[in-house]
């Protein structure tokens, strides 16, 4: 079983503030995902490699030229909950 | 005629021979979803100004005799993931519920060069996390064929509102089931197409190396349609790619016009995906459907793969983990929603996610995070990853010996709504036959061949990939000549 102060590092690496009541919730419930993933140890791995994709990908390159604005930058930062001055704003973090 | 029940060549017909209006259409379909989606619940917005505005148009341009093409004019409705441009894209969810798409998705900017009628956004288990439309915040969608039980998901409002003819097409997302599933639940087809097929730009991301983007139509044929419309390179999606088929079984002739011929058809029946657990009469009803293909002529051969046991773990460490990287996101700074108060912006951010996202999608956050983090990397992600590698090398190696494979779209019949909600695992075996599709990055197609009572139950068509085309005729055949 997963600690309670697991979940809650693990929640706090993930930025989610979890209740008291979810911490617990998911306590429970990871571990038995967690137990159900452990399947994979018998899967024999010793001669394959990693991938991250299907498909082997290439990288796309293209000229470093600068590119028309596809889209208009004032109204993405008007998506902001909070905006100054054309910015978006941020609380400080320094004190 | 019921212009409701016509399929997308229908309506284009009919629209060119004038025996009825893109105007008269597009209003009987309003009707329709006025009428008939307060039980059903697909439609999560609808966009009827415009739509009727569009269609007005394209009567225009008919009446001055301009040609059109296959889908203009035709009705159809896009999950609520996929971003158009000036409306509301919420993927489900209560932090992005005033979220105005500031562009077009590639496939939403092919759609409207087709002069497509768009109707609406559709249900979804919130970003697509889910398999049966019960995770959106904002209430489950309900299979038309029976709302006690649930459409399937995530797409489910998108299958559902093809299914009740609130909708001509729909666009949906397959991440491990997503098309398939609710295609399956509700009785309608549904195309899962190859990895990189169609570009995934202004799709809101999930897992970025499974998420693709397909149609849910009442036929193959449609299905097709749509897919031809939506595919193709796009300098926007790095990973996407021009279709170049691997290969041309069944296919004798070279060129790129297919010829099919049921006779050289060679099908694959996986063990692996009838075993314990399936529910009996969806057994039955699936290998009768591939008997039907037997006594048309075609080939079959039962076929391991070895793998398949692993493929919904994997799926459940590498789904998670890309999708706690996608969903970093969302931080109450840049958009969306965001918890207001004299706060630092730590607090900020847990508060804003932490009442922003719904269950599943913290559940799977907090999976993701905790596969991803230091020590465990190695145990859970990167060894998903090769056993990621073990499913794949499956598939080619059947693949040298058959041209499609058939199984079931999922063990289980439709379920009743909260049947499952309490237990996540029991909801993460629903797409147990789905997952490694994704997990291989291989089309499929999902497709109604038979009911238990009035419970839909879905073929399960896998190709090789880039072979859409090849999976698409093997459906095709099923609806022309053995249903």
């Amino acid at each position: 079983m997963i600690s309670k102060e697991e979940v809650q590092r693990i929640a706090k690496l993930a930025r989610l503030g979890l209740s008291e009541k979810e911490t617990e919730k998911f306590q429970k419930e990871l571990s038995s995902i967690f137990d159900y993933v452990e399947e994979l140890k018998k899967a024999n791995i010793s001669k394959v490699e990693a991938i991250s994709h299907p498909f082997k990908i290439e990288n796309v390159v293209r000229e470093d030229k600068k590119r028309k604005e596809k889209s208009d930058s004032r109204k993405l930062i008007e998506m902001a909950p909070e905006t100054e001055k054309g910015y978006v704003k941020v609380k400080s973090i320094l004190k | 005629m019921n212009l409701l029940e016509l399929t997308i060549n229908q309506i284009h017909k009919g629209l060119k021979g004038k025996e009825f209006s893109a105007l008269e259409l597009c209003q009987e379909y309003f009707d329709n979803i006025r009428d008939k989606d307060k039980k059903i619940s697909s439609f999560l917005s609808i966009n009827e100004e415009f739509a009727l505005s569009q269609a007005k148009e394209i009567d225009g341009l008919i009446a001055k005799g301009e040609e059109i093409n296959q889908l203009t004019g035709v009705p159809c409705a896009i999950k609520d993931n996929i971003l158009v441009e000036g409306l509301k894209c919420t993927a489900g969810s209560k932090i992005l519920e005033n979220y105005i798409a500031p562009y077009d998705a590639t496939v939403i900017k092919k759609l409207k060069e087709q002069r497509a009628v768009m109707l609406g956004k559709t249900n979804l288990d919130e970003f697509a996390m889910g398999a049966s439309t019960e995770n959106s915040a904002f209430g489950p969608t309900r299979n038309p064929n029976d709302l006690t039980r649930v459409p399937g998901g995530s797409s489910g409002g998108s299958a559902a509102a093809v299914a009740a003819n609130l909708s001509c097409y729909s666009l949906g997302s397959d991440t491990g089931g997503s098309i398939r599933l609710p295609a399956s639940f509700c009785g309608v087809a549904g195309l899962k197409p190859t990895y990189g097929a169609v570009s995934r730009y202004g799709l809101i991301a999930f897992a970025s190396s499974l998420d693709q983007i397909g149609p849910i139509a009442k036929t193959v044929e449609d299905c097709r349609a749509v897919f031809n419309a939506i595919k193709g390179k796009d300098e926007m999606d790095s990973t996407s790619v021009d279709l170049i088929p691997h290969s041309k079984t069944p296919f004798p002739d070279k060129e790129p016009k297919y010829k099919f011929q049921i006779s050289n058809l060679r099908i694959g029946v996986p063990k692996e995906y009838f075993v314990k657990g399936i529910d009996p009469e969806v057994e039955k009803i699936i290998k009768g459907a591939i008997k039907k293909y037997e006594e048309a002529g075609a080939k079959i051969e039962e076929v391991s793969l070895p793998n398949t046991k692993y493929a919904n773990p994997a799926y459940y460490i590498i789904s998670p983990c890309e999708a706690s990287a996608n969903l970093a996101r969302y931080d109450g700074i840049k958009y969306g929603y965001s918890e207001k108060g004299n706060q630092d912006l730590l607090e900020v951010y847990l508060k804003s996610r932490g009442k922003g996202f719904g269950l599943e999608v913290k559940r799977r956050i907090m999976l993701g995070t905790y596969a991803l983090s230091s020590g465990y990397y190695e145990a859970y992600y990167l060894r998903a990853q090769k056993v990621r590698n073990l499913i794949k090398n499956d598939f080619e190696k059947i693949f040298k010996k058959v041209d499609v494979l058939m199984a079931p779209v999922s063990p289980f019949l439709p379920f009743k709504i909260g049947e499952r909600t309490e237990d996540p695992l029991s909801m993460y075996l629903v797409d147990i036959y789905a997952v490694s599709v994704n997990l291989a990055g291989l089309p499929a197609l999902s497709l109604p061949v038979g009911k238990v009572g009035n419970l839909p139950v879905g073929l399960q068509i896998i190709g090789k990939p880039f072979e859409e085309e090849v999976i698409l005729e093997t459906g095709n055949f099923f609806e022309k000549s053995l249903k």
